[in-house]
């Protein structure tokens, strides 16, 4: 038996939820990867922020061994932000645990994961988890995923990953059922690069799948899109640690160290092959992806803008699907626009930068892309509402083909909501007597603003949500300014629907007022569209402070005061002659997010 | 001693002397106090005099200002106190504090007699609830009394203390405190916002009551300087309202920037830039002084630039203009121009001064002022 005989490589897929990284915990148990003392429960979410969350966001890479094969194992993200990741890591494998919870039976990224094994062609293995619940129902639940794959029930494997039961069985299946890699293990070393990260002593670390040929540790690489080379630093696997070894052979899964510092010079998707004896084709790459979802992130201090750039170039070699440019705003200074998949994904990546590198971020509401024709006739696409023109003919917003499954009872609520959100009916299946799937066409402006927390209270949590974008269609969409003291603050400019606009505009207005503190004069606050004022509210002048309290002789108390006055005017951002703190910005802002998923 | 002490020395005018002595503790105090230990007074009497000729170096030979505050100096053993008034230099203003149930016409008469020329009443307000609420001791009725014994004993300069914003404190409640107060036609009037410090008991059990509170309240201050300006005062300091002339004038040195020297637990100095506290540990002060040496103290050097900012916050709470030229080097030119602009404050000849508006809002436009 060749090597390439001896390797299988998969990834685990599943709605949210449904147990993929409890289930890599036992097989890393079983394989006897990592020792009892080194277990932890979701063991391959290693970044507190998948901790405390209890969700993945990152796929992680790990090697076992079973029964003589090494098994290159994907543990990927369920949340719908992530389905890029998803995507990635299934171009590295040969075959997909398609995992479906017993108790809730299959929901919308079930769907979404098995079609997108299905087109990577993909050998899907499906596996019923949680088998130990009371509630569980084994039986329609491997139903359900049978005829979704068009397998036979009987395959279905049965499992629970919290007791382990089946856990082995799993492992057969997937020797027995998914192909080795097929690839040349004497032509020219190909590798894919489908993920990487920055370690700040060894520079850029790749993750790769190889295809054909071998690469070894100090030799000289080349990455065949972008042209560089480097001398390989190290090699090796995960396991789930970094471990290092001297070959990564045709049809491995594992790791490159280049020691570039320049984090631009590799780029996720490329071709890695030897600089000596090149291959002469590239691996088809990824197709890139299109942000949907667009933001200003902007440092607290502006001083730090120079740090959030940097920090925003290593962060993009950990994700590969963030988008971001420079964007100026009057009242946060300098900061980037920045294009994510989602709202969940804008969370995480402002999240990561705050912890990751140590900023203070302020983030503006989250907008889609809109496409506007101008009075002039000019077609420009817009993804910041500051630079949304005031005089327009024509504007197209994105609509998304929205996919919901719930439990039959609350199709109407689904419905409602979805009609309240401009959505249009595409059309409604059932997947058993008691679970419905409804589809929508919805802009996606709508979900960006306070949808999921809608449909998740309306439907006590049983709704599952999937999405793609499917096109742009014109909308009646208007630019809603907010005005402070008369100046407009840029930053807080929103793009909303016309009908919704009176409700968004007092509701910005209102807060505002409740988060500004009053000045030493009359501000008005003011939301317009164009030069008609929709909402208005005033935050009246204060009429006294407190050094009124002060008496006797210690006066260097009382400059104390007024140092720490001073001060904390200098944490102010300056709008016009309005102090503004960065917390009524935020708070402003949060309205403006609303959702979260 | 070194030259620039030599240089420094004598330059003080102004004496405060700190009596920290209290019955008991009022829930919103947040002073340096200490409770009952009738034993002490006399030795804490002598500690003080014993710091005085410590520090008779600072002191100029003419002295023009005494003040002796609190706690409640006049709790201080009548024996103890005689003698530390008849110890201490005379001065054309002799202000001591005073609170109501102390006041006795002995105790007032001693004090006549021991040189002292103007007493500050700790009245606080004429509220019985209010003044329950304030955990004082004094009622109403001890406050009228009190003022008619130090009239009696014809002294014809008498201050009053006033709080406003008191937890539960109406607007009406307010207005008939100052009419209560302007009834005994008082020379000079101080009129405090109450400070609830964060942490304190009295916070504790009245914090929420005053945040809610808090916007009701808002006017109460220009509400003062209405009913008391109106009655014919003039409110010469952000908390301060005198008749013609009747300015307190130790307080007044320390808004202009003048030297003063303090004796006793807590008590703050300020000589030649150099401005110095005392520790508020009554035994190591004790114990200090009694074995001849200076009580523990925090030290801080002040340098021209906070010498000119203290200058600034410290004279914008009068209503003279101040001097420019003393000022220029730490003002902001645009923030001026600005608060012109708004009306809060204003140049006058060469000086500088807040409007009427512009002294409600006295931190915040004084901090932007500062450069
Ligand atoms: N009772 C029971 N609970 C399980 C089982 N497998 C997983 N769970 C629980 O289900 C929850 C989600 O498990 P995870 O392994 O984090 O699910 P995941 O699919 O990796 O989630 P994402 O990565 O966020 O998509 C956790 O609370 C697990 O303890 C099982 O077999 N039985
Ligand atoms: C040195 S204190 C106390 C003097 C005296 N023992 C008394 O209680 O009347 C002088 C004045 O400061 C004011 N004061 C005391 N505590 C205050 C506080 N927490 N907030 C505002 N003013 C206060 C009172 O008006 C008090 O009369
Ligand atoms: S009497 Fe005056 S100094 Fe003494 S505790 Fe009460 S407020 Fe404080
Ligand atoms: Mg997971």
């Amino acid at each position: 038996m060749s090597s390439l005989e001896r390797i299988r490589n998969f990834s685990i897929v599943a709605h949210i939820d449904h147990g993929k990284s409890t289930l890599a915990d036992r097989i890393l148990e079983v394989t006897r990867t990592l020792s009892k003392r080194e277990m932890r429960a979701q063991v391959l979410d290693s970044m507190d922020l998948e901790r405390e969350r209890g969700i993945t966001i990152k796929a992680q890479a790990v090697r076992v061994g079973w029964k003589g094969y090494q098994l290159n194992l994907i543990d990927t993200p369920g949340h719908v932000d992530f389905t890029y990741e998803v995507s990635r890591a299934l171009q590295a494998c040969e075959g997909a645990l398609l995992v479906v919870d017993a108790a809730q039976g299959i929901q919308a990224q079930t769907l979404a994961n098995a079609y997108l094994a299905l087109e990577n062609d993909l050998e899907i293995v499906p596996v019923v988890n949680k088998i130990d619940l009371p509630q569980a129902d084994p039986d329609s639940a491997a139903a359900e995923i049978a005829e979704l794959i068009g397998e036979d029930p009987a395959r279905v494997l049965r499992i629970s990953a919290k007791t382990g039961e089946g856990v082995e069985a799993v492992l057969d299946a997937i020797v027995e059922r998914v192909p080795p890699p097929s690839g040349e293990p004497d032509a020219p070393p190909r590798a894919l690069i489908f993920d990487s990260a920055y370690d700040q002593y060894r520079g850029v670390v790749a993750f790769v799948r190889s295809v054909d040929g071998v690469f070894r540790p100090r030799e000289r690489v080349r990455a065949m899109a972008q042209g560089t080379t480097f001398e390989t630093e190290e090699l090796g696997f995960f396991s789930p640690e970094r471990s290092p070894t001297q070959t990564l052979a045709a049809g491995e899964v594992g790791y490159v160290i280049t020691g570039l510092k320049d984090v631009s010079r590799l780029r996720v998707g490329d071709t890695l092959t030897s600089a000596g004896g090149p291959a002469s084709e590239p691996l088809p790459g990824y197709k890139e992806v299109k942000p949907t979802v667009f933001a200003g992130l902007f440092p607290t201090d502006s001083d730090e803008y120079p740090e959030l750039r940097d920090a925003l170039d290593k962060l993009k070699l950990n994700d590969a699907s963030l988008f971001y440019e420079p964007e100026t705003s009057q009242a946060l200074g300098f900061g980037f626009r920045c294009g994510f998949l989602g709202l969940l994904h804008m969370e995480i990546v402002r999240e990561r930068l705050e912890r990751e590198f140590d900023l203070d971020l302020l983030v503006t509401a989250p907008n889609v892309a809109y496409r506007v024709l101008t009075k002039a006739g000019e077609e420009v696409e817009v993804h910041n509402p500051a630079e949304f023109p005031r005089e327009v003919e024509r504007v197209e917003e994105p609509y998304i083909r929205a996919t919901t499954i719930v439990p039959k009872e609350y199709v109407g609520a689904v419905m409602e909501l979805n009609t309240e959100r401009r959505g249009r009916f595409h059309h409604m299946e059932y997947l058993s007597e008691q679970r419905v799937l409804l589809a929508y066409d919805l802009p996606l402006g709508e979900v960006v603003y306070d949808y999921y927390d809608q449909l998740k209270s309306r439907t006590k949590g049983y709704a599952s949500f999937d999405y793609d974008v499917i096109g742009f269609h014109e909308g009646e969409l208007v630019r809603v300014d907010i005005m402070l003291a008369g100046d407009l603050v840029d930053a807080l400019s929103v793009i909303v629907h016309r009908e919704g606009a009176y409700a968004r505009a007092k509701a910005l207005v209102d807060r505002l007022r409740a988060e500004i503190p009053r000045q030493m004069f009359d501000v008005p606050v003011q939301a317009a569209i164009g030069s008609r004022i929709i909402a208005r509210e005033t935050i009246k002048a204060r009429r006294k402070d407190v050094l009124a309290k002060c008496y006797g002789g210690d006066i260097t108390r009382k400059r104390k005061l007024i140092e720490r006055q001073k001060k904390g005017k200098k944490r102010m951002k300056q709008v016009g002659t309005v102090e503004v703190p960065q917390e009524a910005f935020l708070a402003v802002l949060d309205l403006n997010g609303g959702g979260r998923s | 001693m070194t030259a620039t002490a030599a240089a420094t020395a004598a330059t003080a005018r102004h004496l405060y002397v700190h009596l920290p002595f209290c019955a008991h503790r009022c829930g919103y105090c947040d002073f340096v106090t200490v409770l009952g230990r009738g034993d002490q007074h006399a030795a804490y009497v002598d500690a003080l005099l014993s710091e005085l000729e410590l520090e008779r170096a600072s002191l100029a030979p003419e002295v023009e200002t005494v003040f002796l505050g609190g706690g409640t100096p006049t709790l201080t053993d009548p024996v103890a106190l005689r003698r530390l008034l008849g110890s201490l230099p005379r001065a054309a203003e002799f202000t001591i504090e005073a609170n109501p149930e102390t006041v006795t016409p002995e105790l007032a008469a001693l004090l006549r007699e021991s040189g002292v020329t103007r007493v500050s009443l700790g009245a606080q307000t004429f509220r019985p609830e209010l003044l329950e609420v304030l955990e004082r001791r004094a009622g109403p009725e001890d406050v009228r009394r009190a003022f008619y014994h130090l009239r009696d004993a014809s002294f014809d300069n008498i201050s009053l203390d006033l709080l406003y914003g008191i937890p539960g404190q109406s607007a009406s409640d307010l207005e008939r405190d100052i009419e209560d107060a302007l009834e005994l036609d008082p020379e000079h009037l101080s009129c405090y916002e109450l400070e609830a410090k964060p942490g304190t008991r009295f916070t504790h059990a009245h914090g929420e009551e005053l945040v809610s509170q808090a916007e009701a309240m808002e006017n109460y201050f220009e509400r003062v300087v209405e009913l008391v300006a109106g009655a014919g005062y003039r409110w010469y300091e952000t908390a301060n309202f005198c008749r013609p002339g009747r300015e307190a004038r130790h307080n007044l040195a320390y808004w202009e920037g003048r030297d003063y020297l303090g004796l006793g637990i807590g008590a703050v100095s300020t000589v030649a830039g150099r401005r110095w506290r005392t520790k508020p540990s009554l035994a190591q002060y004790l114990a200090a002084l009694a074995g001849g040496r200076r009580p523990e103290r925090e030290v801080e050097l002040l340098d021209a630039v906070t010498q000119r900012q203290e200058r600034l916050i410290l004279g914008l709470r009068l209503d003279e203009p101040l001097p420019l030229a003393d000022v220029e080097p730490v003002l902001s030119v645009e923030a001026l121009a600005r608060l012109e602009g708004l009306g809060l404050a204003e140049r006058r000849g060469d000086g500088l001064a807040l409007t009427r508006r512009g002294r409600f809002l006295g931190g915040a436009v004084t901090a932007e002022l500062l450069a």
